[in-house]
């Protein structure tokens, strides 16, 4: 089966500036793909074409094999987008808004009031279903913007920035939903906010300047990048003696101490990604020692991120 | 055709949730009052609504923009646009709901000032003809000023930017003939033939002459076209 988005060589101006710039990726059914970058990387220009609000200047992107351009209400009508500023009319009603958007995807009006009670229950928009749009808080009008989105039970979910500016409750809840909504459905969302990306996402696309820096699990990404794994070990033992015998190890890059609260903690680098905890733990029982805990630790996204936007090693 | 009915019914719930239309109506007709009074003061007044149908022309080149002006600009300010040409509607049947909105508000108003010629039947005895060709023609003329005042609200997200701009084209297109008498010439014809006023004159006199049917109609479907040309532009900006 082709991929449900598949892009190629996408790229934009805005006038002389390049936003992206020759952009390639493809989103399989029913995964859940971040966009991570800095701001003014080029995610929301992605979206926008990805979603038929602008054509690239060069480039194609197809949703589920209907080009965005060329068959562009073919391509609309397979999304649902959630644009940054979720962009309301402040003068309609919650339910008003989302039956409204109902029709103009063309839903039929029973379906339109059975999945605006649906909806309305999804988004815990309950008590405001009357309520003036304008009248609402920032993550109120943030669920109803998820709510217009996932409406007509779309097949692609486009959300760009969906967490931004909502309290911290109200991101945990939101993280949720899309989680869920993405046992089901294709969904492409972006941030810059690391944590919630591995958290959420199946596979990161890093952006930066305009390009495809890296692409990859969460994990995997962490681990290609370090290109060593990171051992966190709990080792009872006199530091002095257990520093060097880890040391001993064949594979051992670097051995680092960092005990806390009582706890004697050692960090361990292999080298070239293997993996140790064999050798280790034999030494250690061999030793006398007793070993309380292991585990692998990979780079965090955060030093990924880092690496890769400040471009060192790269 | 639900996407035109359902962006032409939302547009209507807007109009008359919001003060604007309102004030609109009230200024509307409250100088509409004024210009069906103004001849009965003569020593021999004519039951006619002449006076009315002049006067009405040249408010509406200043309420029409007013009316029109939010209808596009408003969304591009709050940034719907982006959801509604995300939406499976094509361009012209945004433009299209949006414009039979403010047509629907326009002729409801219209149908308000149905009173004087009540009065002028109930009082006198008056020329029927003239009032029919009349309301046909103002409903041509307030249709194209409709239809001038989208194509600005488009253009822009400023909805003051949009209506003074409409106003220029239609307070253009209103003196367009009052400046041909200065030229001379094939000029002047020119001039003379697009202004939007001049078309309108006979049918107040009781002619329905089928070149100022046909002058209005093109003037709306040109704006018209305009209209959604301008927005799909848009989306190249």
């Amino acid at each position: 089966m082709p991929a449900m988005i598949q892009a190629t060589g996408l790229t934009h101006y805005y006038g002389p500036h390049p936003a992206i710039q020759d952009v390639n990726f493809g989103v399989e059914r029913g995964e859940i793909l971040g966009f991570l970058g800095p701001n003014g990387a080029g995610k929301t220009t992605t979206m926008r074409i990805i979603t038929g609000y602008m054509p690239p200047t060069r480039g194609a992107v197809s949703l589920d094999g209907y080009d965005v351009v060329e068959q562009s209400l073919q391509a609309r009508k397979r999304i649902g987008y959630l644009p940054e500023t979720v962009p309301l009319y402040t003068d309609m009603t919650v339910t008003g808004y989302l039956k409204y958007m109902g029709t103009l995807r063309g839903m039929s009006s029973k379906d339109i009031n059975r999945r605006t009670s649906e909806v309305v229950d999804i988004c815990r928009l309950g008590d405001y279903r009357k309520s003036f749009i304008g009248k609402l808080s920032k993550g109120f009008r943030q669920r109803v913007g998820v709510a217009q989105a996932i409406l007509h039970e779309p097949e692609v979910l486009v959300l760009d920035e969906p967490t931004i500016g909502i309290d911290p409750i109200q991101v945990v809840e939101t993280r949720r939903l899309i989680q869920d909504l993405g046992k089901a459905q294709t969904v492409v969302l972006s941030s810059h906010i690391l944590p919630e990306v591995s958290m959420i996402c199946q596979r990161v696309l890093i952006i930066h300047e305009g390009r495809i820096v890296a692409e990859d699990t969460p994990a995997n990404l962490a681990q290609r990048l370090q290109g060593v794994n990171r051992l966190e070990v709990e080792i009872t033992g006199p530091r002095e003696d257990v520093l060097p015998a880890l040391r001993r190890i064949n594979g051992v890059s670097e051995v680092s101490y960092r005990g806390s609260q009582g706890r004697d903690v050692y960090s361990v680098l292999a080298q070239g990604g293997q993996d140790l905890r064999d050798e280790i733990s034999r030494a250690v029982v061999s030793s006398g020692w007793s070993l309380l805990s292991m585990q692998l630790v990979g780079m965090s996204l955060e030093e990924i991120f880092l690496k890769l936007t400040t471009q060192e090693e790269l | 055709m639900r996407a035109v009915q359902a962006v032409a019914w939302k547009e209507i719930q807007v109009y008359f949730s919001s003060p604007t239309a309102y004030i609109i109506a009230t200024i509307f007709l409250v100088l509409a009052g004024f210009f069906f009074v103004r001849d009965l003061g003569d020593p021999f007044p004519e039951a006619s609504l002449s006076s009315f149908f002049q006067g009405v022309t040249i408010v509406l080149v200043l309420l029409a923009p007013v009316l029109t002006m939010r209808l596009m600009a408003e969304e591009q300010k709050l940034g719907t646009i982006e959801l509604l040409l995300t939406s499976p509607v094509r361009d012209w049947e945004i433009v299209l709901g949006k414009y039979l909105a403010s047509m629907v508000f326009f002729v409801g108003t219209m149908v308000l000032t149905l009173y004087y010629t009540i009065l002028l039947f109930a009082f006198a005895d008056p020329d029927p003809g003239p009032i029919y060709s009349g309301y046909l023609g103002l409903f041509l003329y307030g249709a194209a000023a409709l239809s001038i005042g989208l194509l600005a609200s488009t253009l822009t997200s400023n909805q003051i930017v949009a209506a003074a701009v409409a106003m220029g084209i239609l307070l253009v297109l209103y003196f367009a003939d009052a400046a041909s008498g200065s030229l001379g010439t094939t000029a002047s014809n020119v001039i003379g033939q697009i202004g939007i006023k001049s078309h309108f004159d006979d049918f107040e006199r009781g002619v329905i002459d089928t070149r100022h049917v046909l002058y209005y109609v093109c003037v709306i479907a040109f704006f018209l076209f305009l209209t959604i040309r301008a927005l799909e532009t848009r989306r190249w900006r």
